[in-house]
């Protein structure tokens, strides 16, 4: 299990991959925003069943996701800030 | 004209033994073999009890068939072949062979038809999956091995506690359908949940699991809680704290996720999260519900077994699992990223993957049931899911920032592994209906209502939108996150030592005490002891021998009179 030699300037050296180049990400994300917004405006077109009511409401999922995703993020950073503790915590 | 069942159990019981036995090709041979014997022997199983034995005085069925048997004990045998397939050229031959009796374990617990067998079964489970454990090689690994047997044989005491008042109570042994209604079924149930990591002991997976080696966390996922899954199915359908034991795991592993810099570790708290769904669907228990949990289960075996093989392949190329460490992995493991993503797509239940297809089916029998409440959590648990697991886990360890790293891909045979499981995934999710009808009961369900995928979408890809703006809040850090077993890793062995010291200075206490009395007294003992003490001081033989005859005589005397 030898891992290979770490060297920084690799990245450097070898040319750029082509999926981390800037002018990629900035096209990935344009094609995210674009689906996201197509997930939701396709809810025109699709009829989302509400099984209880706000289920069923415009966007739902959209804003349900991204909020109870940034719900969870902040419980686990207030949560963190008690519990987390350095790796050799438990090294005697 | 009866046929003879052979007890699928046994012929992995046998593999162990071989793989000790043989060497070389011989042994690679078993180790492929032996699963694949087993998977025979699982559908040559009947429906209903079919082997019976007596033991200690009571009727046993170590074999019982049925569809929910069936489909446990299959999965068993699939993931014995693939972990085989993945570990055999790279694990030492005790690992193999302890993973082939610790699969075995899971697919006696599969067909047991009785408490007792039960029992067995879940013990051979517990030791040998300490020894896979132990396997991982490292200090580390030893204790957190020991850590980790101490919470199973505690389990199984407390299991057996419970199995042998339903025997003495009921006077039966058999597993059939109860609630945790008094002693002995609480007993169960709880020996039963510790297997599946609920609170308050979830964290001995996250302990255990990622001290292992790079093959041994891929067996590890697989048996223990799920087999724990499907003890809860034929035991305790429809127990109502369950649901709740469920939900409370599912965002405790997605939380403690999300905290965690260790890439196998996520992988392993995300087993919680997952395994939460299915005790979630036992405990609304509809028949709907508990497809819901074997489908799950099925599935989940798969894709966790996956993404622990392409976590196991990282650290197996680089020696590290470490997220902060590693990054832009997929340059030159192009195989191993693919089949990481399509795991963790699979784990978020994303269209036409096999979680989409099993997890919808629990989210949909708590709609039936009009549980509100469950519904909306499970949905923002799924939303969770795509957060801690889905996205965190590849982005960290193969995208992220440029590691420097340069590993080569996957060797051959993990390669096949994470393949054939890679197209698992996919086919379970594009073509479900042949699966569905391996379930215990009948299923009416489309689950590809366009309405639904667009719900899921909705969901999932917010919640991708949420990773990605939340980053900064979520920087990999060289931390651990403390959870209930720092009760009993640092307070009880705080408190013992603090025992120890008390009982230490108490007897050293009472020492010094008892000298000091013995100082106080020596000068008035001295008097009649001393050198010229009337007892102490020597005497002339004269008066002595004097004395002699005066005693002498007077005993005479008393003795005449």
């Amino acid at each position: 299990m030898t891992g290979p030699e770490r060297d920084p300037d690799d990245g450097r050296r070898e040319t750029e991959h082509w999926l981390v180049r800037p002018s990629t990400i900035r096209m990935l994300w344009i094609a995210f925003i674009a689906v996201l917004g197509l997930t939701v405006l396709a809810q025109l077109v699709i009829d989302v069943k509400g099984y209880f009511g706000a289920d069923g409401w415009f966007g739902f999922g959209a804003v349900f996701g991204f909020l109870s995703c940034v719900a969870m993020v902040l419980a686990a950073k207030a949560l963190g800030v008690l519990l987390k503790r350095p790796e050799d915590h438990y090294d005697d | 004209m009866t046929e003879v069942v052979v007890p699928p159990a046994l012929i992995l019981l046998a593999g162990a033994v071989l793989v000790g036995l043989t060497r070389g090709a011989a042994r690679s041979a078993v180790v492929l073999l032996a699963p694949l014997a087993t998977l025979w022997a699982v559908w040559q199983v009947p429906d209903g009890v079919a082997v019976t034995a007596s033991f200690l005085g009571y009727e046993i069925e170590p074999v019982e068939g049925g569809a929910l048997r069936r489909l446990f004990a299959t999965i068993f045998a699939i993931m014995a072949f693939a972990g085989g397939l993945f570990a055999f050229r790279q694990a030492k031959w005790y690992e193999l062979a302890a993973a082939h009796a610790y699969a075995a374990g899971a697919v006696g617990v599969a067909f047991a038809g009785d408490l007792i067998t039960l029992f067995l079964y879940w013990e051979l489970m517990a030791i040998f999956s300490t020894v896979v454990v132990w396997c991982g090689g490292t200090p580390a690994a030893r204790a957190a091995g020991i850590r980790y047997a101490i919470m199973h044989l505690l389990g199984g005491v407390i299991l057996k506690v419970g199995i042998e008042g339903v025997v003495v109570h009921t006077g039966s042994v058999q597993i059939e359908p109860m609630l945790a209604g008094n002693f002995d079924t609480w007993m169960i149930l709880i020996g039963i949940l510790i297997n599946t990591a609920a609170p308050p002991v979830s964290a001995w997976l996250a302990d255990a699991y990622p001290a292992s080696s790079p093959t041994g966390s891929v067996f590890l996922s697989a048996f223990t809680t799920k087999s724990a899954v499907l003890a809860l199915i034929l035991l305790f359908p429809g127990e109502p704290v369950l649901i709740w034991v469920g939900l409370y795991m599912v965002f405790y592993g997605i939380v403690y996720a999300l905290l965690e810099n260790d890439a196998r570790r996520i992988l392993a708290y995300s087993v919680v999260n997952q395994v939460g769904f299915m005790v979630c669907a036992v405990g609304i228990g509809t028949q709907l519900a508990l497809n819901g949990a074997a489908a799950h289960a099925f599935a989940h075996i798969i894709y966790k077994a996956l993404l622990f093989m392409s976590a196991g392949v990282v650290l197996y190329r680089t020696g590290i699992t470490r997220c902060s460490d590693l990054g832009g992995l997929f340059r030159t493991m192009p195989l191993t990223t693919l089949c990481g993503i399509i795991g963790a797509l699979a784990i978020s239940s994303f269209p036409l993957t096999s979680g989409f297809t099993t997890k919808t089916l629990i989210s949909v029998a708590a709609e039936e049931q009009g549980l509100a409440l469950v519904y909306f959590l499970l949905a923002a648990a799924s939303a969770g899911v795509f957060l801690h697991a889905g996205i965190k886990f590849p982005w960290f360890v193969f995208f992220q920032k440029d590691s420097g790293l340069r590993p080569q891909d996957a060797p051959w045979n993990m390669a096949a592994a994470m393949l054939l499981f890679a197209a698992a995934c996919l086919l379970l999710g594009i073509f479900p209906e042949p699966f569905w009808a391996l379930l215990p009961y009948p299923v009416d369900y489309d689950a590809y209502a366009p309405g639904k995928v667009l719900f899921y979408l909705q969901l999932l890809l917010f919640s991708g939108l949420a990773f990605f703006l939340l980053l900064p809040l979520m920087r990999r850090t060289l931390t651990i996150t403390l959870d209930t077993d720092w009760l009993w890793r640092v307070l009880l062995r705080r408190m013992s030592e603090r025992m120890l010291e008390l009982v230490q200075s108490t007897g050293t206490r009472l020492l010094e005490a008892l000298t000091r009395f013995g100082e106080q007294q020596a000068p008035r003992l001295r008097r009649p002891f001393g050198s010229s003490g009337v007892l102490g001081r020597t005497w002339q033989i004269g008066p002595t021998a004097l004395w002699i005859v005066i005693l002498l005589s007077a005993y005479l005397l008393l003795y005449y009179l």
